[in-house]
């Protein structure tokens, strides 16, 4: 954004000011976390910068806590890692399907009650997670589903759903139906034309709903603590405990991997938001 | 002319109104079948549960499931002196039952919640009564213990009588029902959950407040940066958004702490002693900060999702038509993002006043919300009534502030990333 030459210097010094406050805010939402990077390196069991780091000395440095969190003896991250990623992915194919099928539903013109029925679905993302957590654990204790992954698979189908809802009720507000009625006037049966039009057409916002169910999945924590038993912990809560009781350098080795994670899903989403917007005919 | 000549005939000989509205039936529960498994889904997981939360925090059958012979001997007596010989007399055979069935405690714990002391006369209770003698307990029962022959002792078990009770509401209000059932407050210091939803609102609000601030300038960078520039600074947006929460709120935990990285750098700015370090974390700092950081993406991408949209031409015509920037801002600019101002203040109000991972665990006794409290009920008093009782009274705060939301900016104009 450069100033145009006659612009008056008080507005070019509050121009610097702006960019400047810019600048602050853009640094106090991403510096902290690369504070975890270098210090899930540290040589030391300190939780800041060693004096040898300081001076970037490379003894000071140690790849100690990643060999801790893989082989570590007394460290669950094994099993709850595999826990994570299985309850994950389960759920997602669970919101996934659920919410498409709903969305497709939804953005029908002839959908009663719409406001309503969206409002309800929409609302374990709007209910502050803490009564989710309270309403989710008593269904599942009466069903018998506590402290099993089943249990937890639904929990986060449940929270998991609205944002499939979302992104595919908006990837589908700019579908144009007609080509569902050209399949439709050719021969094709419903299910025949979703498969093979609507569904390769849509997938972007499916795909980017899924990712969100999957992250809402993969982090969540509140549910999981009402629910899970010691054979069902997961990633966040082995972080949550590891938190509470004592700050492991070990806790950042499996921050750090978590954001090269959360990394590699931003890119993929990103891509991904491009894509369907291409698409759409949305060009920015 | 006759009506029957009117009406449109489909091929079929059917009316074509009746045809349509046929057709328009047939679409609507079609559009409603596919709508439907998730939706009955939901309602059987999540809000009928949510219903029996509100069932859980009236519910009041134990105590009178325990007594319910002393009740109905109870309801014609009018609690202004001590009862009759028929009270006691049912009072003891319900306690009788209780003792067998080991139940006694949960009783005495029951009550001690009406009235502090029904704990140790409980106990008498049941050892003297094994040596009780048929007849005349009322005599027997008051030579236990002399609370026994106080009338507002038996005036407070009456109180227990019905199966619903507003006790759970009350005291999450800190207020009870006194003796001569008006509502009234605790003590002065014994207040806390007031002070706990105060401090919820509050921390809620002030993190509102301070994600606006941090997000209007650069959610403005963003929607007016070219393309290629902007795209790289979303990343910075956008990264913390898609990272786990607790690993951004560890690395608060590394920044804040006392020996933390933040303070290291105050000290070696020279702004404060080495010695003299602030506590950053474990108080309301903490969870301001950290709260701040954690939903100002959420400020962000409404904003900018708004701002992109409105034409740069606008603040030129402002310009050129003799206004300062200010006031080409002020007057052209700032009033079209206003409904992304709502979006984004009621997006983070409603996640903030939930909060529960971040306070709980950067904000120590003095930042902690509203959400902890109902953990804790859940997870260490396993007084689950009061838990969903607070929940309940949090949901109905949060669902005036969603129909707000939704009258302002549309449930269905939300936008995610």
């Amino acid at each position: 954004m450069a100033l145009p030459k006659y612009t008056e210097p008080h507005y070019r010094i509050w121009h610097y000011v702006y960019l400047t406050i810019c600048g602050a805010v853009f640094f106090f939402l991403i510096a902290p976390l690369f504070v975890i990077f270098p210090l899930s390196f540290n040589a030391e069991e300190f939780l800041s910068f060693s004096e040898g780091m300081k001076r970037l000395d490379p003894d000071a440095f140690s790849l100690r806590w990643y060999k801790d969190m893989i082989y570590g003896t007394k460290n669950p991250w094994g099993l709850a890692a595999k826990n994570s990623f299985i309850i994950a992915i389960f759920a997602t194919i669970g919101s996934v399907i659920l919410g498409t099928v709903a969305a497709l539903g939804l953005s029908s013109r002839h959908m009663p009650y719409k406001g309503l029925i969206m409002a309800v679905l929409i609302s374990p993302m709007i209910v502050p997670l803490i009564i989710s957590g309270v309403a989710i654990f008593f269904f599942m204790a009466k069903a018998g589903l506590a402290a099993t992954h089943t249990g937890i698979v639904l929990a986060h189908i449940i929270l998991g759903t609205p944002f499939v809802v979302i992104t595919v009720t908006a990837t589908l507000s700019g579908f144009d139906h007609s080509v569902t009625r050209a399949a439709a006037s050719l021969g094709s049966d419903p299910v025949n034309t979703f498969m093979k039009i609507t569904l390769p057409l849509i997938l972007p916002g499916v795909i980017s709903g899924g990712l969100f169910a999957f992250v809402t999945s993969f982090d969540e924590v509140v549910v999981v603590l009402f629910l899970a038993g010691l054979e069902n912990t997961t990633i966040p809560i082995q972080m949550w405990t590891g938190l509470r009781e004592q700050l492991s350098p070990t806790i950042l080795a499996v921050a750090t991997c978590l954001i090269i994670l959360s990394t590699l899903i931003l890119v993929t989403a990103e891509l991904l938001r491009r894509r369907s917007e291409r698409l759409r005919g949305i060009n920015r | 002319m006759s009506s029957e000549t009117k009406q449109i005939l489909t091929t079929d000989g059917i009316p074509l109104e009746v045809s349509l509205k046929k057709a328009e039936r047939k679409n609507k529960i079609k559009a409603f079948l596919l709508v439907a498994p998730l939706l009955l889904f939901l309602i059987i997981t999540y809000v009928f549960p949510i219903g029996d939360m509100l069932l859980r925090s009236v519910d009041d059958k134990m105590v009178t499931q325990m007594l319910p012979k002393t009740f109905k001997a109870m309801e014609n007596w009018d609690g202004q002196e001590l009862p009759e010989e028929e009270v006691f007399a049912a009072f003891h055979e319900d306690f009788l039952k209780l003792v067998e069935e080991k139940r006694e405690g949960k009783l005495s714990t029951q009550l001690n919640y009406t009235k502090n002391g029904f704990k140790s006369i409980i106990k008498k209770l049941r050892r003297a009564s094994k040596k009780f003698e048929e007849g005349n307990y009322k005599e027997q029962i008051m030579s236990v213990h002399k609370r026994w022959a106080d009338v507002e002792y038996w005036r407070a078990i009456k109180r227990r009588a019905p199966e619903v009770t507003s006790q759970k509401y009350l005291k999450a209000m800190d207020m009870y029902k006194n003796e001569d059932g008006n509502i009234v407050s605790v003590e002065e210091d014994r207040r806390i959950h007031r002070v706990l939803w105060l401090r919820t609102l509050e921390i809620a609000f002030f993190v509102t407040v301070f994600c606006f601030l941090m997000a209007y300038p650069i959610a403005h960078l963003l929607a007016t940066l070219p393309m290629k520039y902007s795209n790289l600074l979303m990343i910075c947006v956008l990264l913390p958004f898609w990272t786990s929460l607790l690993v951004r709120t560890a690395s608060w935990m590394i920044l804040l702490q006392q020996q933390g990285v933040v303070n290291d750098f105050f000290v070696w700015t020279g702004l404060v002693a080495d010695d003299n370090r602030p506590e950053m974390m474990y108080n309301k700092t903490g969870s301001y900060v950290a709260m701040t950081q954690i939903l100002l993406p959420f400020m962000v991408l409404p904003l900018y999702s708004v701002m992109k949209t409105i034409s740069p031409s606008l603040m030129r015509a402002g310009k050129s038509l003799g206004g300062t920037p200010f006031v080409a801002f002020w007057k052209v600019y700032f009033p079209l993002t206003i409904p992304g101002i709502g979006a984004g203040c009621l997006l983070v109000f409603i996640l903030a006043i939930g909060y529960y991972i971040t306070p709980a665990l950067v904000g120590g006794a003095s930042g902690t919300l509203i959400s902890n409290q109902i953990a804790f009920h859940m997870k260490s008093t396993l007084d689950w009534s009061f838990a969903s009782a607070m929940g309940l009274m949090l949901l109905s705060g949060v669902l005036v502030i969603y129909w707000l939301y939704n009258k302002i900016v549309g449930i269905d104009n939300i936008k995610l990333g």
